[in-house]
């Protein structure tokens, strides 16, 4: 059982960490894993990310979540990397693709455009 | 496509892993349908022995346990197969073909729906969508997903599982 | 994916986005639905808090009244007077239900809701229970969605570590506590009294109403009983105000509606848009129109409950009064987008024998009249119909309606009432010409092949189940080995020779 003021500790917290309002540098992913994703093979690019972002050692500035479906049931598997205000949709990924973003865009600081949602025909 | 009667094989901790089940659920109100998904868990399907153990276990009537295990379609009266094959006929794969799937995978089987192979490898069923309409046509293979078949890609997919 | 600058590379930038307005969709595919923190970083469980400290229960089911919400279930009746009502009976024990036993078939809003942001739905339930007295809740959702059941438990396990569910909430002495319970793959259950007669752990049968459940639900005593989605606007409207809710949407219809968009569409997905939307905004910028160069056809609403609106429609604002008028309905959700090549006999067809299955037998119109019209359908589509059976269908369909016991069976009929209606000439089609245009009744349909373009590569030859095909003596000019052809006797138009043809000599005729 939490008090009034424990709660809205976890709240401002997590509320930073999913904004990354005053984290400069950090990142937050996202993977989407409802039914449709996870039958499209999102389980092996979740862990992709979660290996290279442990991998590289920066878990404490990019964190990697699971989350439910934002949608687009064709573009699956997605993943969504948070960078300050920039929001980039990748879609249609697998493992293979996930440690190339791990590469680039969370290492690197530069979006692998062609594996974004504009630049995917279905 | 009827089954041929099956004789009922249960083990003693099936039977404990039942009685336990029963004895937590038992005094919940409507307890009765969790229980029996219990008891399809335990032993696979619903065969009379089992109704029959709940009947006794619950006090309940076994007519009304046969009339709830018959109305569902969740619950079978017959052991499924090793390996589930359905085919999913929602509203999105039908438009999209799923019938000519399950019609080619009847016929490679030499099954209809709701049956089981005689080696009792494959049974295979119909669903209401699978929630993955964006894949559609979709069949599934136990927990395995196939997106976008064709009639020409069931062999390949059937195979897998033979 | 059609783009607003040179390369969309955020989905937010995308038209199929940019259009929609997510309020029940607000925090999928944002947050971790297990991780009960993320939800609370997105305000959650304020909604809650406001209420037990600020409300009494009449405030919160005048703001449900006022907002304007409507069931999104399917038949849109208004939230909050349903609450009224439950809160008007006194009894030592009412209940809180909530519907996520989705079944119609092509519809998954729900199942997206319950797997991407779970404890919205159990933080609603709390809230109706404070509103109309009670402390105890009911999900009954679907046996089929493994994910969403585990989901919602770990939910309900966090929010009671938490404190925010069980004994004392906020420590308001408030009480709320909430039981899963497995659906076992029987749609009649999506009814509520049958949903409400299946928690009670019976045969999911449809009880007559009166007396209605907010007087004796679940268990003989007042309940209420709301969908999924329907939850999922709650939590905002408290602490957004229901003026803010209201402002979106038409007079009658107020807020959004996630439609589950598949079928014959470039972009299948889940959207929500302002009630009122136009389908054409849906179907042609949202769901950026047919592939492979076809034609709209129709689109259904409503899955076995709802009817199909023909292109002709096709500016259609999609709301409870305007989907009602053109013979389809709202529904749960589910939109399927069906082109040229979709038979609409068919698909009435296809409509009633999932009815027939389902039919949970209890009332003679349903569990007969639904049958005997999909015999018709079965000898219409088999080519052996006749016109008369077409008004024979459309007096079945009214009896069935005036007399089925539920929701299900009185609005069975209409996938076939609204396809007489706008395609009449393609039953007409089926009967008069023994023809099916869309080329997918089997029976009237045949595959020819051109003997010209045939190179004679036996392709179709080998792969042909029932060895219908032979070559024949013709060569064309400038191939070397002779044609095939098909006898019409033989064949069992499987497909398999089309699906082989290299050369586009095999085609429907």
């Amino acid at each position: 059982m939490k008090s009034m003021q424990e709660l809205s500790a976890i709240r401002e917290k997590m509320k930073a960490e999913i904004t990354l309002e005053g984290k400069t540098g950090c990142k937050r992913v996202v993977v989407g894993m409802a039914t449709c994703g996870i039958a499209a093979g999102a389980t092996p690019v979740l862990n992709a990310f979660v290996e290279g972002v442990k991998a590289a050692g920066l878990e404490d500035m990019i964190s990697v979540k699971q989350t439910g479906c934002v949608g687009i049931c064709q573009y699956e598997p997605v993943a969504e990397v948070y960078d300050g205000t920039t929001r980039t949709t990748y879609v249609k990924m697998d493992a293979e693709k996930a440690k190339r973003v791990v590469e680039e865009h969370l290492k690197g600081g530069n979006i692998v455009t062609e594996y974004t949602i504009g630049a995917t025909e279905v | 496509m009827s089954v041929k009667a099956v004789p009922f094989v249960g083990t003693k901790e099936q039977e404990e892993a039942l009685k336990a089940a029963i004895a937590e659920l038992k005094d919940q109100p409507g307890s009765l349908m969790p229980v029996m998904q219990k008891a399809q868990d335990i032993y696979g399907y619903l065969p009379i022995e089992v109704q029959t153990m709940i009947s006794d276990e619950m006090n309940v009537p076994i007519e009304k346990i046969y009339g709830i295990a018959t109305f569902y379609a969740q619950f079978a009266l017959t052991p499924k197969g090793k390996h589930q094959v359905s085919v999913c006929l929602g509203t999105a794969c039908y438009v999209k073909g799923s019938q000519l799937i399950l019609d080619e995978i009847s016929k490679q089987l030499g099954i209809d729906e709701g049956g089981c192979t005689e080696d009792r490898n494959f049974s295979l069923a119909s669903c209401r969508c699978v929630g993955a309409c964006g894949l559609a046509p979709v069949m599934l293979v136990d927990d395995d997903v196939y997106s976008q078949m064709t009639p020409g890609r069931v062999e390949e997919v059937l195979a897998k599982y033979a | 994916m059609m783009q607003n600058k040179e390369i969309a590379t955020a989905l937010t930038d995308t038209e199929f986005y940019q259009i929609q307005k997510r309020v029940a969709l607000k925090n999928c595919g944002v947050i971790d639905p297990e991780n009960i923190d993320e939800y609370l970083a997105m305000d959650g469980y304020m909604a809650l808090h406001k209420v037990l400290t600020e409300m009494t229960p009449d405030d919160v089911i005048q703001v449900m009244i006022d907002s304007g919400l409507r069931g999104r279930g399917g038949a849109g009746f208004p939230t909050g007077l349903k609450w009224k009502f439950a809160k008007g009976y006194e009894a030592p024990q009412k209940y809180v239900c909530c519907n996520a036993d989705e079944g119609d078939p092509g519809a998954f809003m729900d199942r997206s809701v319950l797997e991407g942001d779970p404890h919205v739905v159990l933080e609603a339930m709390a809230i109706a229970g404070y509103a109309i007295g009670s402390s105890q809740g009911y999900i009954y959702v679907r046996a089929e969605y493994p994910i969403a059941v585990k989901r919602l438990q770990i939910a309900l396990q966090q929010a009671r570590e938490y404190g925010l569910f069980g004994e004392n909430i906020y420590g308001t002495g408030f009480n709320f506590d909430i039981d899963i319970r497995l659906g076992a793959g029987a749609f009649v259950c999506g009814e509520e009294t049958a949903l409400m007669t299946s928690i009670e752990g019976n045969r999911g049968e449809p009880r007559p109403r009166p007396p209605f459940p907010a007087e004796k639900g679940l268990f003989q005593s007042p309940s209420i009983l709301n969908n999924v989605e329907t939850w999922a606007n709650i939590p905002q409207i408290i602490l957004n105000g229901p003026e803010w809710f209201a402002s979106t949407g038409t007079e009658k219809s107020k807020g959004t509606k996630v439609f589950a968009l598949g079928g014959k569409i470039r972009h299948t997905g889940l959207v929500e848009i302002p009630m009122g939307t136009p389908l054409r905004t849906v179907i042609e910028d949202i769901g950026g129109g047919i592939p492979n160069g076809k034609k709209f056809k129709a689109a259904q609403t409503g899955g076995p409950s709802g009817g199909c609106i023909p292109a002709s429609h096709i500016d259609v604002q999609m709301d409870y009064e305007h989907l009602a008028e053109i013979g389809s309905i709202m529904g749960s959700g589910g939109l399927i987008v069906m082109d040229e090549d979709n038979c609409m006999v068919d698909i009435a067809k296809f409509f009633l024998k999932f009815t027939v299955d389902e039919s949970c037998g209890k009332c003679t119109p349903c569990r007969i009249g639904t049958k005997r019209m999909l015999e018709i359908l079965e000898k219409i589509t088999a080519g052996n119909g006749t016109l008369e059976d077409i008004d024979r269908l459309e007096e079945l369909a009214a009896y069935i309606k005036q007399n089925a016991l539920c929701g299900l069976g009185q609005t069975a009929p209409n996938p076939v009432l609204s396809t007489v209606r706008f395609f009449r000439e393609e039953y007409e089609s089926h009967i008069v010409d023994r023809h099916c245009p869309a080329q997918v009744c089997k029976e009237l349909f045949r595959y020819v092949v051109d003997p010209d373009k045939c190179i004679g590569c036996t392709q179709c030859l080998r792969n042909c189940p029932p060895f219908a095909i032979s070559k024949t003596d013709y060569i064309a000019e400038g191939h070397k080995l002779p044609s095939v052809t098909i006898d019409q006797e033989k064949c069992i138009k499987c497909g398999a020779c089309i699906e082989k043809c290299k050369f586009d000599a095999i085609s429907k005729q």
